[in-house]
């Protein structure tokens, strides 16, 4: 079923997808004209002032007022999701979008610099006997010039994945980084009353239950090409290793005595670390993605668990209790040397190495509470992401580096929340019945 | 338990309903009318009142093994339940076993010398404070301190499987010290 809308929309997006202006999208290939609008390494962002008026129907025979309010406010939350815009109030827009032109020469950008927009997102739609036609164009509204503009076409269900396309181009543009669009989040949830693996968009829209156990299912995370989600599930009464193919009926179980945990894949390469637990204590080893243990990565007695991969794979943070309390180490693969990472407070556990790199995310214990903190890899920090608001656990990144997922108290019951990675614009990602926890953020996703 | 007892209830009855009938059927052979001198049916009231007295003591002695069979019986499930039900509890992101966890240990290996065809599950258990992927080891080495100490009292190894349920199963669902004490448990589970 989902390999059939699959290719449908493959046909689709080669078929009709164009570029509207050559011009424009040969000038900005180059890229001595590309310029970096948001720079996503500064620690602090100023959310860009964006206008977004309500798409024009070009169709004009019928008036769908709706779907251009629907189109345009999904295109306003999805760009908005990012955190580096602040979406400005339609009320104070000073023209009739059903009436004002759409290309570069039409616009009166003064019009918009008035009301403090910066940037301006102008869209146009038809839709007629189930083709949604979708033109987009971003202007810098001080320069008074186009800086992307693209049309769509496709079947009105697939308008989430034109939209996405298009603020992929955007921020590709502003950032010169792909956006976070066709990412998904998996995340374990106790909807069915057990707990189970749903997978949603990276917005939280159209959770899916992934995983039908029956039982206790946990720590998922995905393989670095999107394609395998491993994790921990009860179903033969013990908390075993799956490692499952996500859109083929196929998948392997790790068959072993004792705990088998907390697993991550190593970038690049089928073959994921985890902890196991059959030799006796909780050890970090490295397995094929065939589920072959290959080797045993620490050596220590007590635990180790949670292993987390820096990008390029040649180091992996863990947590070990090591030196008395749960702590968070590196250890090198180049030579093998292990160094603490953490000195403060009693409790770090759940490390997440940051895609870009120099950072890890990760969970403090600090009077009762868990928070979440960020470190430096060179041991800079830490900085509290999180605080007063219930217990925070489990970090992921979105592929880019940008954002962080995690789960949280602060409402009563667990859910899952994302925030920027300097801690700012939290915000509940989505309500599903039940609680939900462990998080995992997908990479970037093959562009079905 | 309740079977066998409904079947000793049932034997009660039915032995002294078979002996009644069985001096029923031998009257008409042994009594011809008006045949018996007095002396004869003295003796024989004597014998038949012997014969009643031994049958009583020995329905005593029946009724005392099946109390004393009872008692033990009762004895074996009350230290079989104690076993499943005795948890040993840990300080806070410790697995280390405290000294009372250690006499209850002791308790359960008796139990478990006794008993050398039973095999147990140790489950270890954590409270909901710290994370769920380090409950999960912390668990595991509950799990196996627990293991490790009974096969130290003479245990084989091979009759003691160990999982972790991290802060998966609390037995007390509240957020406070007195649940978080509960729920830092290895629990044993007949498997």
């Amino acid at each position: 079923m989902i390999s059939i809308c699959c290719k449908k929309l493959k046909r689709c997006h080669i078929a009709v997808l164009f570029v509207l202006f050559i011009t424009v999208e040969l000038c900005s290939n180059r890229p001595c004209q590309a310029r970096v609008y948001i720079d996503i390494n500064a620690p602090y962002l100023r959310k860009i002032p964006t206008a977004i008026p309500i798409f024009k129907d070009m169709a004009a025979k019928q008036k769908q007022a709706q779907l251009a309010k629907m189109l345009s406010d999904l295109l306003a939350e999805t760009i908005k999701f990012t955190g580096f815009f602040k979406i400005l109030d339609r009320e104070s827009f000073l023209e009739d979008p059903q009436q004002a032109g759409l290309l570069q020469h039409t616009i009166n950008f003064k019009n918009w610099t008035d009301v403090g927009a910066e940037l301006l997102i102008k869209g146009g739609f038809q839709y007629q006997k189930d083709v949604l036609k979708i033109e987009l164009r971003l202007f810098d509204t001080f320069g008074g010039r186009l800086i992307v503009g693209k049309r769509y076409t496709g079947r009105l269900k697939d308008h989430r994945r034109m939209i996405h396309r298009f603020c992929d181009e955007v921020i590709l543009r502003l950032t010169g980084h792909p956006g976070i669009f066709n990412t998904r989040i998996a995340f374990v949830s106790t909807t069915t009353g057990n707990k189970e693996i749903f997978i949603a968009d990276f917005d939280g829209y159209n959770p899916i239950q992934f995983t039908n156990t029956g039982t206790i299912t946990l720590f998922p995370a995905w393989s670095s090409d999107g394609k395998w989600l491993a994790y921990t599930d009860y179903r033969r009464r013990k908390p075993e290793l799956y490692i499952r193919n996500i859109k083929e009926q196929r998948g392997t179980v790790v068959a072993l005595e004792g705990s088998s945990i907390t697993p991550a894949w190593v970038p690049g390469q089928f073959a994921l670390a985890a902890s196991l637990s059959y030799e006796g204590n909780p050890a970090i080893y490295l397995l094929s993605g065939n589920g072959k243990i290959m080797r045993k990565l620490t050596h220590y007695w007590g635990i180790d668990v949670a292993p987390t991969w820096s990008p390029d794979g040649k180091a992996f943070a863990f947590v070990s209790n090591r030196s008395g309390t749960p702590q968070i180490f590196i250890k090198s693969m180049e030579n093998g040397e292990v160094r603490r990472l953490t000195y403060e407070g009693d409790y770090n556990s759940s490390p997440q190495w940051s895609p870009r790199g120099n950072d890890i995310a990760y969970v403090g214990l600090k009077n009762g509470h868990l928070d979440i903190y960020l470190i430096g890899v060179n041991g800079n920090g830490p900085i509290q992401l999180t605080r007063e608001a219930g217990d925070n656990e489990s970090p992921t990144w979105s592929p880019d580096g940008s954002l962080i997922a995690f789960s949280s108290t602060r409402e009563g019951p667990s859910r899952i929340y994302v925030m920027n990675a300097n801690g700012t614009n939290q915000r509940r990602l989505l309500l599903l019945e039940g609680e939900q926890t462990n998080p995992s953020w997908s990479p970037r996703l093959s562009g079905d | 338990m309740t079977k066998r007892f409904w079947t000793g209830l049932a034997l009660l009855f039915v032995i002294p309903v078979l002996m009644f009938a069985a001096s029923c059927a031998k009257r008409p052979v042994t009594s011809e009318p008006g045949a018996l001198t007095a002396a004869e049916a003295e003796a024989k009231a004597a014998e038949e009142a012997q014969k009643a007295l031994e049958e009583q003591r020995l329905q005593e002695e029946r009724l005392r093994a099946q109390a004393r069979r009872q008692r033990r019986e009762r004895e074996e499930m009350a230290e079989r339940e104690r076993f499943l039900n005795e948890d040993i509890h840990f300080e806070f992101d410790k697995s280390r076993l405290l000294p009372e966890a250690k006499e209850i240990l002791r308790h359960k290996a008796k139990w478990l010398m006794a008993h050398p065809d039973i095999s147990v599950i140790i489950e270890g258990h954590c409270d909901e404070r710290g994370t769920n992927e380090y409950n999960m080891a912390l668990g595991d080495r509950r799990a196996q301190s627990a293991k490790s100490f009974l096969v130290d009292l003479g245990i084989a190894r091979e009759r003691l499987t160990t999982i972790s349920y991290g802060e998966e199963r609390p037995v007390d669902p509240r957020h406070n010290e007195e649940a978080w004490a509960k729920n830092r448990r290895a629990h044993f589970v007949i498997d």
